[in-house]
């Protein structure tokens, strides 16, 4: 990897492994006895990297999910789909870039793809508030899945944002009233919806595009009720208490896998999304591929129903001073029917 | 002017005094104006300043007591108590906090709900409490507005829910927390395919997770005077784009200017709008 890539802290090692095989590399051109030493450099680094990546804490599954070189929408747009077609505009506010809305192919099918969008460059990322939508932008996401479902096309969205935005204008123009409508209306969209936390899901900015018929998260994004800096100041009064918090929260993928929050976990490739965009985009094209085909048979009315119950049943509580079968949800063994292979993944 | 300032001896002599006059609970002091009020006129007017018609906290029970007629409300789901899912720990355990909070407000959780007769009208009726855990969200309160809405699409009431909620989604149960918001809203979009009337009364505070789901999602919004209405909290926002928030911002009458309130409603008011809204939709 190049120089100047971002390198977390827990992730030293790996940057350090990888110079000095790199060194060796040139070395062992002219002398060949290093290139054993190199094949086992290798396959240390590759012991490395899953012996840190299987052990990240909640904190730095968050530093992860919020790594600069994270393949982001407009990535997945190009890696995972044949073709983007973009649709701007609300009608009647403007067009929010934090939000990204258009018509894509995937295999034979066509697609309403909504995602987040954080921005690459500095100038991007102001553009598009990091990744922190405007109600236009949900307003836009909502008169376009409308759109899909008038159509018959399944919609996908791709949910990577800290949040919807705080400011005046957001809040003058109904950021509350706009994310509980995109809620209710996907609740009941007639047209299948398929949504992936890619890296960051923030609350009720990442929900406002989250209800779907199958809901992932990738292996080291989080989804949370609240950032972990956010839930620090409020309970603990201090910010510096943010890893307390992501542990608290339970947002990784292996927490929400167990809470039934999500249907399942894409795996990431070894070290993170970031070391390998093509991988990663693969294993999501293959999972839209297989939950599209689940869900484009299914009836309508059946869909809609599934879709329901999935969030009814969500919620732990107790009545009568007992758990009742349908909310004991947080220990139940989640059996996903469409867990993607490993090997098919690699293929 | 000139004045005979008392030595500081003689002032620590008059602060030391114990303390005369009107027993404990007989005055308020109005939050809003700050001027003192005969505790007994505020009960009459509902919770309301006669000063400045400032609109104070009333409990979940109070409100009940001031909407229905007398004797005709009948709750549903009482024994519906939280847990502790993520075995939430800050400063403290989100159980031990359960149990204080419940021993301090004499709720099992932040939302009640129930049937009775509002002027004579059959309702369906939610209402959260703002003292409890900040009026937050969480299994529990997601679970019985789901359930009094599913009642009220099957025995085709309308729907009145009073929002109170500084808090929004409750942290300390996580994104069971979040999807409570999702499931309410579903409730809800099921409500409105079936053709039911829901009345969303918005009073102070309703904030965050609450303001974006069922709250904001009424045929008819109506919301007390001068309530904190909105989604982001005015620090958050204030901490972000680091300017002076504009007057009044995230006010009833800031909402009601930009479109999202049908109509402001006095506390003495409600009960009567609410019947005469019932009475239009024909229900």
């Amino acid at each position: 990897m190049a120089e100047n890539t971002h390198c977390l802290s827990f992730e030293r090692p790996i940057y350090e492994l990888e110079a000095r095989i790199q060194k060796l590399e040139i070395l062992s051109a002219q002398k060949p006895e290093a290139r054993n030493e190199v094949r086992q450099l290798r396959r240390e680094l590759t012991d490395l990297k899953k012996r840190i990546y299987s052990q990240l804490n909640p904190w730095e599954t968050v530093e992860v999910a919020r790594h600069p070189e994270r393949p982001m929408t407009t990535d997945y747009l190009e890696l995972v789909f044949d073709e983007f077609v973009e649709l701007h505009g609300d009608k009647t506010f403007g067009d929010d870039r934090a939000i990204r809305t258009g018509w894509a192919k995937l295999d034979t099918y066509k697609v309403m793809v909504i995602g987040h969008q954080k921005g690459r460059t500095l100038k991007e990322r102001n553009s598009c508030f990091f990744g922190c939508a405007h109600p236009e932008g949900y307003r836009k996401a909502m008169a376009k899945m409308k759109m899909a479902a008038k159509f018959h096309m399944p919609v996908i969205c791709l949910i990577d944002t800290p949040g919807a935005y705080p400011g005046i204008g957001a809040e003058e123009r109904g950021q509350a009233q706009v994310i509980a409508s995109s809620m209710f209306e996907m609740s009941r969209l007639p047209t299948p919806i398929i949504c992936v936390v890619i890296s960051e899901g923030g609350s009720g900015g990442a929900l406002g595009i989250g209800v779907g018929d199958r809901v992932a998260m990738l292996e080291h994004a989080y989804y949370s009720v609240i950032s972990p800096e956010g839930c620090a100041g409020i309970l603990w009064k201090s910010h510096t208490y943010k890893e307390q918090a992501a542990k608290a929260l339970k947002m990784t993928s292996k927490d929400l896998l167990r809470l039934a929050v999500v249907d399942d976990v894409i795996r990431e490739p070894l070290g993170g999304a970031h070391r390998d965009h093509h991988l990663m985009a693969n294993r999501l094209k293959i999972f839209f591929r297989n939950s599209l085909r689940e869900l484009i048979e299914q009836p309508i009315d059946q869909l809609l129903e599934a879709r329901y119950q999935k969030f009814r049943n969500m919620g732990v509580f107790l009545e009568g001073g007992v758990q009742p079968l349908e909310s004991a949800n947080g220990e139940a063994s989640v059996q996903s029917s469409h867990r993607i292979p490993a090997d098919a993944a690699l293929s | 002017m000139t004045h005979n300032l008392p030595d500081a001896n003689s002032w620590k002599n008059v602060m030391n005094r114990p303390k005369r006059g009107v027993p404990e609970g007989l005055w308020m002091r109005c939050p809003g104006c700050e001027a003192t009020i005969f505790r007994k006129e505020a009960e009459k007017r509902l919770g309301v300043c006669p000063e400045c018609d400032y609109h104070w906290y009333v409990s979940a029970r109070k409100r009940i007591q001031q909407l229905f007629d007398e004797g005709t409300f009948e709750e549903w789901d009482a024994d519906l108590e939280p847990t502790d899912p993520l075995e939430f720990v800050d400063k403290a355990p989100y159980s031990q906090k359960l149990k204080d909070e419940q021993k301090r407000t004499g709720l099992k959780d932040a939302a009640l709900s129930g049937t009775g007769m509002i002027r004579a009208r059959r309702v369906a009726f939610s209402v959260t409490d703002s003292a409890f855990i900040m009026g937050s969200m969480g299994s529990v309160v997601g679970e019985k507005l789901t359930r009094c809405i599913e009642r009220a699409t099957q025995q085709h009431l309308p729907l009145i829910i009073v929002s109170g909620s500084g808090g929004g989604a409750r942290m300390h149960e996580g994104m069971l927390s979040l999807m409570q918001m999702a499931k309410v809203s579903a409730a809800l979009a099921r409500f409105d395919t079936a053709g039911g009337l829901f009345i969303s009364v918005l009073t102070n505070p309703t904030m965050g997770g609450v303001a974006a789901s069922f709250a904001s999602l009424g045929d008819v919004i109506f919301a007390e005077p001068k309530a904190l209405i909105g989604f982001a909290g005015p620090r958050t926002i204030k901490a972000t784009i680091r300017i002076e928030l504009p007057k009044g911002f995230q006010t009833s009458e800031f909402l009601l200017e930009h479109g999202f309130v049908d109509r402001i409603v006095h506390r003495c008011d409600l009960q009567s709008e609410i019947a005469c809204t019932i009475d239009y939709c024909g229900k």
